[in-house]
C-alpha cells in the first residue's frame, strides 16, 4: 500500500479519536490505526457475561473538558449528571458528598469541608486553565515557554498572599496530613483519601496526593457523570464525529513499528504487514510503548531513552465487574442511592493500610473499592431486572511477587468480596458471573504498559513541564514529524480528551501537515 | 569490590615490580585507581626513546570494558559518531561519543578483537553511561581493567623488538590493526596501536604473563635502545602528533557542571569521525544543528614563534588590540623534534581556520620575576609530527 497521509495517528483511544477530528475538521487526511477490533482504547463497553455490558476500563466521567465538546460539537448523552459519593459505613451510618454539599456528618465537619471544598475548588480552577494549554518546557530559552512560566507564576501570585501560600504549602503534600488536620469523620477522611489516589500507585501519606485531588477537582469541578450506555457509547460517539469529519479508522491493524529514515518519521508499519505512509505520526499509545518498542531506542538519544525507561507507569489498581441477578441489600439504603458511586474506604487508615502491602508486591487482603451500579440509571447494560455493578478495586500492583496466577487472582477476588460482603450481606446470592481485570489483564486488553490508566503516575515530577519527560512536555518527540497525544502527555490520564485537542493544536500549528 | 580498593589503597599494576626496579625518580600519580610513574629517570631520556628508539609504557591502568551480545554492533553504532559496521574483526576503531546535546564525553580506541566481540578503551571509566546507553539492547557490557594486563611498545625500533621476540604477522599488520599470537601458552594480542603518532604496538596479555612477557620484551628489546617511560613524556608526544586529552583539550561533557564549557567533536576539529550519513548515534539531532548554524568555538594546532612554552595563554587576534580575547592555550610544549613550539588550543568562531596567524600572550619567569610577550602563532592543518614510519607497512626494521 503506498496511500500517503496527512496524518497517521497509532491507536484510537479517545484521545486519539479527538486528535483526529481536530485535524480532519481542518481539512487533513487522517488515518487512524486501531489493534483492537473495537474503538475507544479504555474508555470501551462490552459485554463480560452473557447479556451484561460494562465499561470495561474507567467507569465515571469526571474531566471530559468542555472545550473538546465545543470544538467538535460533541453531545454527550449523559443518563446521570453530578453523583454524589456516598463512604459506606457498616452500621448505615453514611456520609454522602457532592458539589461542595455534604451530609451525615457533624456540624463542624461540615463547616470545615465547605471551607476545604471551596479551596480547592479555586486551586482547581486555577490548574484547571493549564488543562488546554501546552505547558512550557523547561530549560530552553524559547520566549514562548518563558511567557507561559511567567503566567503561572502570575496566576498563582494574584490569588493573594495568603492563598498563594497555601496553594504552595499544598502542592507537593500528602492528602493524609490535611485532612487529620481538619476532619474528624473517618468515613468522610476514607473517602476523600480515595479521591485523591483512584488509579494510582500512590496512599494517602504518599507525597504530592494533594495534587492528585487537585487533578480531579480540576477537571469539572470535581463532578462525575455516567454516560449512557457506558464509556464505549462516547467512545462510539467520538468515532462517528471523526468519520463523518473525513478520519478512516482500521481496526485490527496493530502497528509494529514506526517507520524512520534519518532521524524523521516516514510512516508505520503493523502486524498485518501493511505498510502506510506519511510524515506526521501521532502516539496515541503511552510513552514507553511508543518509543521503546515502535520506535526503538537505536533511534533516540540515550539520556533521552533513559528517561523514557524510567516514566513510572506501573499501573495499582484492578477492575472487577459482576453480574447480579438482583441489587444487593444495604443498610440504610434509598434506591436511588444505588445510582451513585459507593466508596468502600471507612478511614483513612483503612486506604493507607490496603495500601502498604503493594508497596512489596503484594494485593490488599481488606482493598479499598469504588462501586457503580451503571444499570439502575441505565438499563440498557443488564438483561431487565437483573444489574451490573463496575468496581474499581486498589491495590493490586502490577509487579506481583507471585505474579497475576490463579490464585493470587482467587485470593483478591476473595478480598474484593469479603469487602463487599461487609456492606451487602447477601452480596453472594446476588452474583451470576464475575470478571477481574487486574493491571497485567488492562495491559493486554487495552496496550497499556504496566496496566496504569493513567498512562504514567501522576506525581510532581512526571506532570505538566515534566510530562512525560523533561523538554518534551509539548507533545513533539525527538524524531521529526512524530508526536504523542494519549494520556502520557500533558495533562494527563481520565476521560478528558484534553491530551489529543493540545496535540492536534500544537500539531497544526507547526504548520509541516 | 569497594571494600577491596579501600583495603588495597591504590593498585599496582602487574608490572609494577619491574617498573619499580627500573624507577629512581619515585613520582607515581593516580591514573584511575592504579599507580602510574610520570618519570622514572629523565623525561627527555625517556621521550627521546620513543622517538629515536623504543618507549614501554604500563597501559594496564586504562579502562577496558568488553562489549559482546547480538546487539553489540547496534550498541556501538549508536554510541559513537563513526560508522562501525565499517569496522571488521581484526580492526580497530579510534572513536568518540557525545551525549544528547552532541557534547563530546571521551574519546578512545574500540576494538573489533572477534566477530560480534568488542573492546573498548578509554582513559576514563564510564560503566554508568555505557549500561544507560544500553537500555532496550540485547549487549553485555563487562568491566575488565583489571583482567588484562597491557603495555605500548612505542617508537621507530618498535617493530624490530617485537620480530626478535617472536611475534608472527607483524609484516602484514597495517596502523589500526590487530592480530593474535601464542605466548607462553596464552594469548597474546597485538594491535598497531598508540598515543605516540609513531610507529609503534600495544601489547594485550592475561595478568598472570606480565612479568614473563615484560622480560621476554626487554631481552629482545636489550641491543634495540628499549626504555620505560612515564606520562610525562608520553604526554610531550601526544601533543607533538596532536592527540587530545580529557580534562585538558576537552571536559568530559558528564562531569561538567557549566554550559558552554563543553565542546562538540566538529569544535575538536573531529568531524572526520562524525558521520551524518548513519541513521541515529547519539548527539545526531543536536550536531546537525549544530552544522547548519555554525559551531561556536573551533580547535586550533599553532605553530608559535619563540621559545617561551605558551601554557595556559589567552589567543587574541591582533597583536595590539589585546581587550578581547577570542581563545586561550590547552596543550602547549616546546617540541624537541619538530624543534618547534607547539600548543593546541581553542577559539571562537570565525577564527581558527588554517594559515591564519594569531597572537598569543605568553607569561614567563626569569629568576622570580614575570615578563610578558606577544607571539605570533600560526594555525597549522597537520599534526606536528606524523613521520612517514607511522603508516608504513611493513615497517623498516632496524
Amino acid at each position: 500500500m503506498t496511500d500517503k497521509y496527512d496524518a497517521i495517528i497509532i491507536g484510537a483511544g479517545h484521545n486519539g479519536l479527538v486528535c483526529s477530528a481536530i485535524l480532519a475538521k481542518k481539512g487533513k487526511k487522517v488515518l487512524v490505526l486501531e489493534a483492537n477490533d473495537q474503538t475507544g482504547g479504555a474508555a470501551v463497553s462490552r459485554e463480560f457475561h452473557d447479556g451484561f455490558s460494562v465499561s470495561a476500563c474507567a467507569h465515571l466521567l469526571y474531566q471530559f473538558q468542555p472545550e473538546v465538546i465545543k470544538e467538535l460539537n460533541l453531545q454527550l448523552d449523559i443518563v446521570k449528571d453530578n453523583l454524589e459519593t456516598i463512604v459506606l459505613a457498616e452500621d448505615g451510618s453514611h456520609i454522602k458528598y457532592s458539589d461542595g454539599k455534604i451530609a451525615g456528618v457533624s456540624d463542624e465537619d461540615e463547616k470545615s469541608f465547605n471551607k476545604f471544598h471551596k479551596r480547592m475548588t479555586k486551586f482547581g480552577a486555577l490548574l484547571k486553565t493549564y488543562l488546554n494549554k501546552r505547558p512550557a518546557r523547561l530549560g530552553t530559552k524559547n520566549s514562548k515557554d518563558l511567557l507561559l512560566l511567567a503566567k503561572l507564576g502570575f496566576d498563582i501570585r494574584r490569588m493573594g498572599k495568603i492563598e498563594m501560600r497555601e496553594f504552595l504549602r499544598l502542592i507537593g503534600m500528602n492528602i493524609h496530613d490535611e485532612l487529620e488536620e481538619r476532619f474528624e469523620n473517618p468515613l468522610l477522611k476514607g473517602g476523600l483519601s480515595t479521591d485523591a489516589v483512584m488509579g494510582t500507585h500512590l496512599g494517602p501519606r504518599s507525597p504530592n496526593t494533594i495534587l492528585t485531588y487537585l487533578y480531579r477537582m480540576a477537571g469539572c469541578e470535581g463532578k462525575i457523570s455516567l454516560p449512557k450506555g457506558g464509556m464505549g457509547s462516547l467512545s462510539n460517539m467520538l468515532t462517528e464525529t471523526a468519520k463523518n469529519l473525513g478520519v478512516e479508522i482500521k481496526t485490527n491493524s496493530e502497528v509494529k513499528k514506526v517507520l524512520i529514515n534519518e532521524g524523521s518519521v516516514t510512516g508505520v508499519e503493523t502486524k498485518n504487514g501493511d505498510i502506510y505512509f506519511s510524515s506526521v505520526v501521532i502516539s496515541n499509545a503511552d510513552p514507553k510503548k511508543t518509543m521503546m518498542h515502535l520506535v526503538g531506542p537505536k533511534h533516540l538519544e540515550i539520556r533521552f531513552t533513559h528517561r523514557i525507561d524510567n516514566f513510572r507507569m506501573k499501573g495499582n489498581a484492578a477492575k472487577m465487574h459482576f453480574a447480579l441477578d438482583k441489587l444487593p441489600k444495604i443498610n440504610e439504603f434509598k434506591d436511588s442511592d444505588f445510582e451513585q458511586r459507593l466508596l468502600i474506604a471507612p478511614s483513612e487508615h483503612y486506604v493507607e493500610k490496603a495500601f502498604n502491602p503493594a508497596k512489596y508486591g503484594e494485593s490488599s487482603p481488606k482493598p479499598v473499592l469504588e462501586v457503580t451500579f451503571p444499570s439502575v440509571s441505565d438499563n440498557s447494560l443488564a438483561p431487565d431486572g437483573k444489574h451490573v455493578m463496575s468496581v474499581i478495586a486498589q491495590y493490586a500492583p502490577y509487579n506481583m511477587k507471585s505474579g497475576w496466577n490463579e490464585e493470587a487472582r482467587g485470593e483478591f477476588i476473595a478480598a474484593i468480596k469479603s469487602a463487599l460482603r461487609l456492606h451487602m450481606e447477601d452480596i453472594d446470592d446476588c452474583i451470576l458471573g464475575e470478571e477481574l481485570l487486574t493491571p497485567l489483564d488492562i495491559e493486554k486488553e487495552f496496550n497499556i504498559t504496566g496496566g496504569h490508566w493513567h498512562h504514567g503516575e501522576f506525581t510532581l515530577d512526571q506532570f505538566m513541564f515534566v510530562r512525560p519527560v523533561a523538554g518534551f512536555s509539548q507533545y513533539e518527540m525527538p524524531i521529526d514529524g512524530l508526536y504523542l497525544c494519549g494520556a502520557g502527555t500533558h495533562p494527563g490520564g481520565g476521560i478528558s480528551g484534553a491530551c489529543g485537542r493540545n496535540a492536534a493544536h500544537v500539531i497544526l500549528e507547526k504548520g509541516k501537515i | 569490590m569497594t571494600a577491596q580498593h579501600i583495603n588495597t589503597g591504590r593498585l599496582k599494576t602487574p608490572f609494577y615490580p619491574r617498573i619499580a626496579e627500573l624507577d629512581s625518580l619515585n613520582t607515581w600519580h593516580n591514573w584511575a585507581g592504579y599507580s602510574s610513574a610520570e618519570a622514572l629517570y629523565c623525561e627527555d631520556m625517556e621521550y627521546f626513546a620513543i622517538r629515536n628508539s623504543t618507549g614501554v609504557f604500563d597501559i594496564t591502568p586504562m579502562t577496558k570494558y568488553r562489549i559482546t551480545g547480538p546487539d553489540a554492533l547496534e550498541f556501538l553504532n549508536r554510541l559513537v559518531t563513526r560508522d562501525m559496521r565499517k569496522i571488521k574483526p581484526g580492526r580497530v576503531a579510534y572513536a568518540i561519543w557525545c551525549d544528547d546535546q552532541g557534547q563530546v564525553i571521551d574519546d578512545g580506541t574500540i576494538f573489533h578483537l572477534k566477530e560480534g566481540d568488542y573492546r573498548l578503551c578509554s582513559q576514563e571509566r564510564h560503566f554508568a553511561w555505557l549500561t544507560t546507553a544500553s537500555i532496550g539492547f540485547d549487549v553485555t557490557i563487562k568491566e575488565e581493567t583489571a583482567e588484562v594486563a597491557a603495555l605500548a611498545v612505542q617508537g621507530p625500533t618498535s617493530y624490530s623488538i617485537l620480530k626478535n621476540m617472536g611475534v608472527s604477522g607483524l609484516d602484514e599488520l597495517k596502523p589500526f590493526g590487530l592480530i593474535h599470537n601464542e605466548f607462553s601458552g596464552a594469548e597474546l594480542m597485538i594491535s598497531r596501536t598508540g598515543f605516540t603518532g609513531d610507529l609503534g604496538y600495544e601489547l594485550w596479555v592475561s595478568p598472570d604473563k606480565a612479568i614473563e612477557l615484560w622480560d621476554a620484551l626487554f631481552e629482545a628489546g636489550k641491543h634495540h635502545g628499549i626504555r620505560v617511560i612515564g606520562t610525562h613524556a608520553l604526554d610531550l608526544a601526544r601533543k607533538e602528533a596532536a592527540y587530545l586529552a580529557p580534562f585538558e583539550d576537552f571536559l568530559p561533557a558528564e562531569t561538567t557542571v557549566r554550559t558552554g564549557r563543553t565542546r562538540s567533536p566538529l569544535e575538536l576539529g573531529l568531524g572526520w569521525l562524525v558521520d551524518f550519513s548513519k541513521d541515529n548515534f547519539n548527539g545526531r539531532r543536536a550536531l546537525i544543528k549544530e552544522k547548519e548554524k555554525g559551531s561556536n568555538w573551533r580547535l586550533v594546532k599553532l605553530d608559535i614563534e619563540g621559545n617561551k612554552t605558551a601554557a595556559s595563554s589567552y589567543i587574541y587576534a591582533n597583536e595590539k588590540n589585546n581587550k578581547s580575547e577570542i581563545g586561550f592555550i590547552t596543550s602547549a610544549a616546546w617540541s624537541p623534534i619538530c624543534k618547534q613550539n607547539i600548543a593546541l588550543g581553542t577559539v571562537r568562531t570565525p577564527h581558527g581556520n588554517p594559515g591564519e596567524s594569531l597572537w598569543v600572550e605568553i607569561y614567563y619567569q626569569r629568576e622570580m620575576h614575570w615578563n610578558r610577550v606577544m607571539a605570533k602563532a600560526d594555525i597549522v592543518d597537520k599534526p606536528f609530527w606524523f613521520p612517514a614510519r607511522r603508516g608504513k607497512t611493513p615497517p623498516d626494521p632496524f
